[in-house]
């Protein structure tokens, strides 16, 4: 229970407004009434689902409904729940086993997270006391390698730099090669934030995958996007750049611990069919927890799907 | 930003053009459109329910003008709505009548603070005011770096818990010492560089709290991304309950994020928006002009504005050709000079450039200055173009282009963007010339 709570509490508002509001609108009758859908796409919409999502999900309700049947509190939670599930689900893969040292590329826009992440998840391989290697291939924001070399210190991790505006992926070449001649089990490269709307910024993405590959057959092996969860809509137009560019393999969202929805997940896994890996709850390193679709789905609903049983 | 909402919007709108009567359906099927739009662009739900009943109130309310089409009546009324909604211009900095006036930039994590306080700094700088930096976020490796980096390469002092000999965890120690060396320097504007926070985070809100007792800022500036969704209600409405908000700067505005959080917050603060942020360089800053954004937000300027004013400018033959020319996507170079000549008699070209469509596009936003150049530029070059040649464009060849490069004073580059630009703007009328079949003059 321990991971749920967690990322349980980082949701506690948005369960908030979505149990409590589902519960309101049971209240005084036992099954979904035809007039409430509208609050209920309210509630849906204010968790970010996005309009589409919610759109397809009201009129599957309200086709159920006028069949006849009935939909009580659990059912209509079991049905949301179902749905957010069956579309993370769409993201999952299964890999064979990576010769180390294994490349991951982190890429985002400004100030979703990158750096932070990367510092997390190199405590977490020390800690597993595996070798990390850390590339400082963001040249551009002031003082963003020294970010990246205050979490090597304190992860234990090398990291290799170059001088301001160096070429991002000339850096990443001499990690990878670092990487391979010290042995590492996992290099991670940080890269500059970048709008998804700027060519220019997104070739250069490109020319570092390109180079690295160079170095390190095969390599990156994970290209990774960092998604800001207190972001709306927007992060949809964000995955499809960055997919359409280097081809993202993985999702991280970070910020969760706000009172931010995230349902704006659900619609780019639906869209992109790449897996969730992991969530930021939190500032600590172990605040960056695995992703599970089912907890997920239940911290967003703090879902009891089944009626309680009356033993 | 905006241009998604935009196109919504647009195609909302072809179904209400063209009806001599706007009914209650119409309407409400456009509303719904709107609705979706809005909600797609991250406005947040309940400004949204809010908006789209102000707008049917007035619509249903109003009188049927004769001069325009029930379509235009809507697109009217959700301009001025959405002008409304997004508040008053800006006027930047409010500056204190005694100096150091004190600006704090608050906000999330990554919304953009430390770039902003670089920006900032370096707009004021240029205004001739003494400036200092403060880097009070001592949470994030090599944030303190970040700002003394972009200092160093505008020319202002950063202070930092070094400099003003202050404890590294003392956030507010650092600001409270900054600010007495601020006015022992005779300091025009200190700007303060805060850590990024949850606005859930009791702990790092309180140290706001403490750091606005102990400095009284003049300013308190959210600083968000134009990418925030639903949350930047709560966001915005907890940082204006405990810190008193006194504005707001909208960040990475440049990307194709529609930006709809500014709505929302603009809405449940009522402190105004007084900057945009458009781009990584330290120069991309820009004010926010909320009319300009409402206007593009619809995508088509603000075509009704424009024709009033040029209903008293000019003459009724004019009026005709460069209506039926831009209703006809036929706009010609020589309309194009004729307009502008107009416009400057017209008054402030700023004023009149955000009205034109496809004018924002061809010339995209710039301060005035710039725009003032661009114009005579633009000029010179179309003087240099015979009529035949400003009727046809197409007839442009390499050789006449150097000619009238030569002619103007320009380089061909300027004449191949200058008709590049041209055409895209052409497209644009293209896709008006569907909009108003009612005849806007009788």
């Amino acid at each position: 229970m321990g991971l749920f709570s967690k990322l349980g509490e980082g949701f506690a508002a948005t369960q908030r407004v979505l149990t409590e509001g589902i519960e309101t609108l049971f209240r005084g009758r036992p099954t979904l009434h035809p007039e409430t859908l509208n609050q209920l796409e309210t509630l849906l919409l204010s968790a970010d689902l996005g309009p589409e999502a919610v759109e397809r999900l009201i009129s599957q309700l309200k086709e159920t409904i006028t069949r006849g049947k009935s939909v009580d509190i659990y059912s209509l939670k079991k049905v949301i729940k179902s749905h957010i599930i069956t579309l993370l689900d769409r993201g999952k893969t299964t890999r064979g086993t990576i010769e180390p040292p294994e490349v991951t590329l982190f890429m985002g826009i400004n100030g979703s997270g990158k750096t932070t992440t990367i510092g997390k998840l190199a405590e977490q391989q020390h800690q597993k006391g595996k070798k990390t290697i850390l590339a400082a291939a963001d040249t551009f924001r002031a003082a963003a390698a020294e970010q990246l070399v205050l979490w090597g210190e304190r992860t234990h991790s090398h990291v290799v730099r170059g001088h301001e505006g160096a070429d991002p992926a000339s850096i990443a070449f001499d990690a990878a090669c670092a990487a391979r001649a010290r042995l590492a089990d996992c290099l991670f490269i940080d890269t500059a934030g970048r709008l998804q709307t700027k060519q220019n910024l997104m070739e250069e993405l490109k020319k570092i995958t390109r180079v690295v590959g160079k170095a390190i057959p095969g390599a990156p092996h994970e290209k990774i996007l960092i998604l800001d969860a207190t972001g709306g809509l927007n992060a949809i137009s964000q995955a499809r750049h960055f997919h359409e560019s280097v081809g993202v393999t993985g999702l991280i969202l970070t910020k969760l611990d706000s009172t931010a929805r995230g349902g704006s997940i659900i619609p780019i896994v639906e869209a992109l069919s790449v897996p969730v890996l992991y969530v930021g709850v939190g500032e600590a390193a172990a605040d960056l927890l695995p992703f599970d679709p089912n907890a997920f789905a239940d911290a967003l609903l703090d879902a009891q799907t089944d009626p309680p049983r009356i033993t | 930003m905006f241009e998604v909402l935009t196109k919504k919007l647009e195609s909302v709108f072809k179904t209400l053009t063209g009806r001599g009567v706007l009914s209650e359906a119409h309407l409400t099927e456009a509303l719904k459109g709107i609705r979706i739009a809005l909600l797609e662009a991250d406005v947040h739900f309940s400004v949204v329910k809010s908006f789209i009943e102000a707008v049917r109130a007035k619509a249903i309310g109003k009188e049927v003008s004769e001069s325009l089409s029930p379509g235009q009546q809507v697109i009217k009324i959700v301009q001025a709505e959405l002008s409304v909604m997004m508040g008053a211009e800006s006027k930047g900095i409010t500056l204190a009548q005694i100096p150091p006036t004190v600006v704090l930039l608050v906000g999330l994590q990554g919304s953009g603070k430390t770039t902003t306080a670089g920006k900032l700094a370096r707009l004021y700088k240029i205004k001739g005011k003494r400036v200092m930096l403060v880097a009070a976020d001592l949470k994030r490796p090599a944030a303190v770096a970040q700002l003394q980096t972009l200092g160093r390469a505008i020319d202002v002092p950063v202070m930092t818990n070094d400099t003003v000999g202050v404890d590294a965890g003392d956030a507010v120690a650092v600001v409270k010492q900054a600010a007495a060396q601020a006015i022992r320097e005779d300091r025009d504007l200190v700007i303060v560089d805060t850590a990024g926070r949850v606005h859930v985070d009791d702990a790092l809100m309180e140290e706001l709290s403490r750091m606005k007792s102990a400095v009284s800022p003049h300013e308190i500036l959210l600083v968000a991304d134009a990418m925030t969704g639903q949350t930047a209600v709560s966001v915005a409405t907890v940082f204006h309950q405990r810190m008193g908000l006194t504005g707001i700067v909208l960040t990475k505005t440049e990307g194709d994020a529609r930006g709809g959080a500014v709505l929302s917050m603009r809405a449940v603060t009522g402190a105004p928006i007084k900057f945009i942020g458009t781009g990584e360089k330290p120069d991309a800053i820009e004010p926010f002009y909320p009319d300009r954004m409402a206007s593009r937000i619809l995508g088509m300027g603000d075509i009704l504005s424009l024709i009033e004013l040029a209903e008293q400018n000019y003459s009724k033959e004019q009026q005709k050709k460069t209506v039926q020319s831009v209703r006809s996507g036929q706009l010609t170079l020589e309309d194009f000079s004729l307009q502008i000549k107009q416009m400057k008699k017209m008054g402030g070209i700023e004023k009149i450039l955000a009205m034109i469509p496809g004018a924002p596009k061809m010339l995209p936003a710039m301060d005035s200055a710039s725009v003032e150049r661009e114009i005579k530029r633009t000029e010179a070059i179309i003087s240099s173009m015979t009529p035949h040649e400003r009727r046809n464009p197409a007839v442009l060849n390499g050789k006449r282009r150097q000619r009238i490069a030569k002619g103007s004073g320009t380089s061909v580059q300027d004449i191949n963007r200058l008709i590049k630009q041209f055409d895209d703007a052409k497209k644009m009328m293209k896709r008006f010339s569907g909009f108003g079949r009612t005849p806007l003059f009788s």
